[in-house]
């Protein structure tokens, strides 16, 4: 079946077995990345960086899935707003302290994505597209009619409180510190499983299913665990955004988010390491600038997905990966 | 006051009429985005931006052209079609050498910029539509009162929905398609122009997503959101029934919006949720589909 062909701009990334200087660039764009997010806060507005962090490490997740797994999650939203509810609830109602509160979350989203997972691989291609979606959808309705979340209103004023009960993180550069840490930490974890054994196996699956099973993988395993990880990653992302907003809401379950995800994985570069951090700075700060226009963001974000399906499809860093001939 | 089950009778057959009045769109959208996928190999994201847009140029014929629902009724589909047969022409038709994944992509994009232009246009509070004069007032028939527009639409959905069936499976247009979506290359090679074909194909599934909006119009208000609110259980409802079956997706519309009425009545809290959880019993007992065949 097509159904799991690669996706084009994948094969970019994974046309030939990376050397010793692939690893060696990387390690300089790593060190480079390190040092943007130390300098970024004397330049830029430290919630907006917070913001670019939390969807860049959504993306990377979403990213996992999609770019290295070649399952198109249209449902991702609902790791991510189900883990932010549960750290806002955990950390204003239990008063457990950020940490807790954020692996509170972030555990809440690797079940439900162990659940929503194991449901979903039972279809490919665009079934399995669909299933995602109207399983977040669900979560979306139990958002809006649970109690603990707070329905329309959200979860508000959801107190930071002191990391480990000793740091107080309420100012926002300190804050930023943990948050680049978490983004940083991240980051790593998802380099190395593409990079490990597991993650060439996903490859295999991606390019050519019907191969991989026929070696003995069993792929289904394979893709669960992907599955999982995804979603804990962004469970994460998720956790730790509510503590940088203070809020959790019924827009990080709606599909319009998962919508986002997608466009930003795209906009950078489905299947490069770094291309999902490019597209959230990319539309964060497009939504940034647009908020004054109201609902044409969603009209800009349409089209955008348009001209990049129609003429981008490498993204921005594949499009690099392309002209330096190196998998970025 | 009789009752069945410790709800009033009126209350239930109020409910079950509801079901099957959103089972009729249910019906008529995911029999357009099977036919759309059978030939064309992509999910439609925009088919409830369509069905919006469809329920929209009603309204417009009326407000500013003075034209009925009748005329609205054939206008409309008319419009709705011609609009997706350019979408297809000038953008999906890149797509086809490609993953299946990015005509899914494209057609969100497609379904936030029409559905954001609306909202623009016409805000989100939505706008009225009266039923037409014909079809107002009902019947009081000895269980429950039936009104007329409602009978209407649930006639109406399933005439279109049995015409389309017939045509595809008894008609010699009907048997190019469905040869077309075994074997698009040997059709072709039959001297049969194939891009025409998806291209009709496309404006013809999209078209019904239209009929479907001047259907909504008098029901719902005409607003910008209500194709996003219905895609995705429309979804749902093609994962149930599998894609595989013209009759079996339209079956499955009916069965799922019945369903639903009768959750509104016993267990509103789940109304919402009751076409997902149904879908994920379906997954885990028959994971092709009621209808469908294994992959």
């Amino acid at each position: 079946m097509a159904d799991t062909a690669a996706l084009d701009a994948a094969p970019i990334a994974a046309s030939r077995p990376e050397g010793r200087d692939d690893k060696a660039l990387h390690r300089k764009v790593f060190a480079g990345l390190a040092i943007a997010l130390a300098l970024a806060p004397l330049v830029l507005y430290p919630v907006f960086l917070m913001k670019v962090l939390c969807f860049a490490l959504f993306a990377l997740a979403f990213n996992l899935l999609l770019g290295y797994g070649g399952l198109l999650s249209f449902g991702h939203a609902a790791y991510f707003g189900m883990a932010s509810y549960v750290s806002a609830y955990a950390a204003k109602h239990w008063g457990l302290t950020p940490e807790l509160a954020i692996l509170s979350g972030t555990a809440t989203a690797a079940l439900l994505g162990l659940v929503f997972g194991a449901l979903a691989i039972r279809r490919q291609g665009i079934y399995f597209s669909m299933i995602t979606l109207a399983l977040a959808q669900m979560v979306f309705f139990f958002s809006l009619q649970a109690k603990f979340t707070g329905g329309e209103d959200g979860i508000q004023a959801v107190p930071r409180g002191n990391l480990f009960g000793a740091i107080s993180i309420a100012d926002d550069r300190v804050l930023y510190g943990l948050v680049a840490v978490v983004f940083f930490g991240g980051m790593l974890l998802i380099y190395r499983i593409i990079h490990s054994p597991f993650g060439q196996v996903l490859k295999a699956i991606r390019d050519n299913e019907p191969r991989a099973v026929s070696l003995g993988y069993r792929v289904n395993q394979y893709k669960l665990a992907v599955f999982v990880l995804s979603a804990t990653l962004a469970g994460l992302a998720g956790a730790t955004k509510a503590l940088v907003f203070q809020l959790a809401s019924l827009t990080d379950v709606h599909w319009s988010m998962s919508g986002e995800v997608v466009l930003m994985t795209l906009v950078g570069g489905m299947g490069t390491v770094f291309g999902p951090i490019a597209g959230a700075l990319v539309i964060v700060t497009m939504e940034t600038y647009l908020a004054p226009f109201g609902a044409w963001v969603t009209v800009i974000q349409g089209a955008v997905f348009v001209l990049c399906v129609l003429l981008f499809r490498e993204g921005i860093v594949g499009l690099f990966a392309r002209i330096l001939k190196k998998p970025l | 006051m009789t009752t069945i089950f410790g709800v009033p009778t009126q209350a239930l057959f109020g409910q079950l009429l509801l079901g099957l009045i959103n089972g009729s769109f249910y019906a008529i959208l995911s029999l357009g985005l099977a036919i759309i996928f059978g030939l064309l190999n992509i999910i439609n994201f925009a088919h409830g931006a369509l069905y919006m847009m469809g329920a929209f140029v009603a309204w417009m014929l009326l407000t500013y052209l003075g034209l009925g629902y009748w005329w609205a009724l054939g206008l409309a589909p008319l419009v709705v079609g011609l609009f997706g047969i350019l979408l297809e022409r000038f953008l999906i038709a890149r797509l086809y050498k490609l993953d299946h994944l990015y005509g899914l992509l494209l057609t969100f994009g497609l379904a936030l910029i029409i559905q954001g232009l609306f909202r623009n246009q016409y805000g989100v509070s939505g706008l009225p539509y009266a039923i037409p004069a014909e079809l107002s007032g009902g019947q009081r028939l000895p269980f429950m009162f039936l009104p007329n527009y409602r009978a209407w639409v649930v006639v109406a959905s399933l005439t279109v929905c049995l015409a389309t069936w017939l045509v595809i499976e008894k008609t010699k247009l009907g048997a190019y398609l469905r040869a077309a979506t075994e074997n698009p290359t040997l059709v072709q090679a039959f001297g049969v122009n194939v891009p025409l074909f998806l291209t009709l194909t496309y404006g013809f599934g999209v078209a019904l997503a239209g009929f479907a909006g001047v259907l909504a119009a008098p029901i719902y208000s005409v607003n910008p959101n209500m194709g996003a609110d219905i895609i995705i259980v429309v979804f749902a409802v093609v994962v149930i029934g599998g894609m595989g079956s013209i009759l079996g997706s339209v079956i499955t519309g009916f069965a799922l919006g019945l369903v639903e009425g009768l959750t509104k009545v016993f267990y509103p809290e789940a109304s919402a949720t009751v076409i997902f959880v149904i879908m994920v019993l379906v997954l885990l007992v028959k994971p092709a589909g009621l209808f469908g065949r294994t992959a």
